[in-house]
């Protein structure tokens, strides 16, 4: 008699443990959406406010929440192209010119580097790993100077080397790390075989490798891109003839403008410059989301 | 000789790039600023011997950059925890298969990969305008916002809210991480009727300590480096009343307007020990609450 009874009460409660599970994952998945919502609406809300600025005539961007411009206004791109005495096309150019061949560098001379640590065996390769580690952790503002000092010797400043040539130096560890991290997940055995059908170690690269790692070359290219793209600091030091400027240093000439006026034209040249950061991001979301979750953990 | 050329060949043809890189730009400018930090030099006249008397000065006489270490400490303080934390609430609202998580990823993610851009830097001036966004919004609740940009009172706030505002990347990494919780230990919690701060702590924190340390390095180090959105909010000088004069402003503002080579560079050497410092403290305190899953004991 006993013993049935309590199989029976531990059976209600197994079940009514589930149900009241269910319920609660309910109410607690509903109250997620809208903290959810919630936040991302405030987290896009600049951007979007940003956009419909840069529609709107400079006497209706202030002083209002509003998204909706009262007319769609295309004279702030026109006028924001030309705005600066120099015009958008060139800083566009500048920027295009300086980025692919960065984006190029990276590649080439970061998989190199990865591949010799994740393939090769050679004397002091421990050391050097080690070495190219800590420079993670350097801030950009420690090589500055003598960096500065070294391309004013060579007479650099002024042209697009300093930016471009530390590019094809492997200069970006983070890249380095982050194919290392990919290349080891290939399996040896491709390698050996290649080996032992007498493949020199460039061509196991260039025809193993390579190929089978184009996601992380992929990933690289395109947080080099990004990087690129928005480097401030870089070009603010060594370009000072406004012919030459990219367009994060033309952006800021609106700031330094007297006549305040700008605003409309600013916005609007602020969202083309993000337009091409915002089309990678939209077509290589999955690659990038992956690459960050990869370098950061495993 | 022969096979121990043979053998290294491949590898240092390989790495050759990096080593050149490494070579002439990061340990050899490492150096170079180190003795440029004991010299006085404009460019000009050739740099000139003075020991530590940079050092001394910095530290006896200079306010700047005693303003400068209070400001980016304090932004590191407040930016770091408060975008981690924020990070992990959102990771933890997103995992265990909510429904659109791509939309929401994506979402969050977006400001991180803009942020960076001279842009942002710029509309964010805006938004803290007098009358920009951010008082009309308080507006609609009664509120009379700040003067945000020229009361030094506020301004490092404006910063503040643009770090959080960035909490993307380690809100993947989060999520990567909180994926490799095991189920399991939440459902024998929930039997055991551990409610959800219980859980929490008992479960969520222990078990994510070392990504929760990873992200922690990671974004105090950004932190520490961060440049362009104090300079272009600051207007390029830590105004108003260096209030906003990060330690990386104040470094590029003697170095190229002053054209004080030899100051700054005793800049840039502080601020490279104070990273490495910081780092070596988080590592040092991390064995009394990161265990990693493999260890023993």
């Amino acid at each position: 008699m006993t013993t049935t009874l309590s199989i029976s009460t531990t059976a209600l409660t197994a079940k009514q443990y589930r149900e009241a599970r269910a319920r609660r994952a309910k109410r607690a998945g509903l109250l997620k959406h809208v903290f959810l919502i919630a936040t991302s609406l405030i987290m896009i809300y600049p951007l979007i406010w940003m956009i419909s600025a840069s529609f709107k005539p400079d006497n209706q961007i202030f002083g209002s929440l509003s998204l909706w411009p009262a007319t769609f206004d295309w004279d702030n791109y026109s006028q924001g192209w030309n705005a600066l005495s120099v015009s958008f096309t060139r800083f566009f150019w500048n920027s295009t010119f300086v980025t692919v061949l960065s984006v190029i560098g990276n590649v080439i001379s970061c998989s190199f580097a990865a591949y010799a640590f994740a393939r090769l065996e050679f004397t002091g390769k421990n050391m050097w790993f080690a070495l190219m580690m800590m420079t993670l952790m350097v801030p950009y503002h420690v090589v500055l100077i003598p960096q500065y000092l070294l391309f004013l010797n060579l007479g650099w400043v002024n042209t697009y080397l300093p930016l471009i040539v530390p590019k094809f130096l492997a200069g970006e560890a983070f890249f380095i790390f982050l194919m290392i991290q990919f290349f080891r997940q290939l399996p040896r055995e491709l390698d050996e075989a290649a080996m032992i059908d007498g493949c020199s170690p460039f061509k196991i690269y260039w025809a193993i490798i390579m190929p089978l790692s184009l996601p992380a070359m992929a990933t690289a290219a395109i947080f080099s891109f990004i990087w690129t793209w928005e480097d401030f600091l870089g070009p603010l030091v060594y370009l000072n003839k406004i012919e030459d400027y990219t367009v994060p240093l033309a952006l800021r000439m609106f700031l330094s403008q007297d006549g305040a006026s700008q605003y409309g034209p600013m916005f609007a040249m602020s969202i083309l410059s993000i337009l091409p950061i915002f089309l990678f991001f939209i077509i290589f979301q999955r690659l990038i989301i992956r690459g960050i979750a990869m370098s950061g953990l495993k | 000789m022969e096979k121990f050329f043979r053998r290294n060949f491949a590898g240092y043809a390989f790495l050759a790039p990096w080593l050149i890189g490494f070579f002439l730009l990061a340990i050899g400018p490492i150096l170079a600023s180190l003795y440029l930090s004991f010299t006085k030099y404009n460019i000009v006249r050739p740099p000139q011997w003075i020991g530590l008397d940079n050092y001394f000065y910095m530290f006896e006489f200079d306010d700047r950059f005693k303003k400068a270490l209070q400001v980016t400490f304090t932004f590191v303080t407040i930016s770091v925890p408060a975008k981690l934390i924020f990070a992990l609430g959102v990771a933890m609202a997103l995992d265990k298969g909510i429904r659109a998580i791509g939309w929401y990823r994506a979402l969050f993610y977006l400001p991180s990969i803009l942020g960076g851009s001279i842009a942002v830097a710029i509309l964010w001036r805006q938004l803290f305008n007098y009358d920009g966004v951010v008082n009309s919004a308080l507006r609609l609740v009664g509120l009379d916002g700040p003067y945000w940009l020229a009361d030094p009172k506020y301004s490092l706030w404006t910063l503040i809210v643009l770090a959080v505002w960035q909490f993307g990347s380690p809100m993947l990494i989060f999520l990567a991480g909180l994926r490799a919780i095991p189920q399991e230990l939440y459902e024998a919690a929930e039997i055991d009727a551990a409610g959800p701060v219980r859980k929490f702590f008992a479960i969520t924190v222990p078990l994510l300590a070392p990504v929760i340390f990873f992200n922690l390095v990671l974004q105090m180090i950004e932190a520490f480096k961060s440049f362009s959105g104090a300079f272009i909010i600051s207007g390029g000088s830590g105004a108003p009343l260096d209030s906003l004069l990060f330690f990386t402003v104040y470094l590029y503002d003697e170095a190229f307007s002053y054209l004080r080579m030899g100051y700054a560079s005793a800049l840039a050497w502080v601020l490279l020990l104070i990273i490495a410092a910081f780092t070596a403290i988080a590592f040092w305190t991390s064995k009394y609450w990161v265990h990693y899953e493999n260890e023993r004991g």
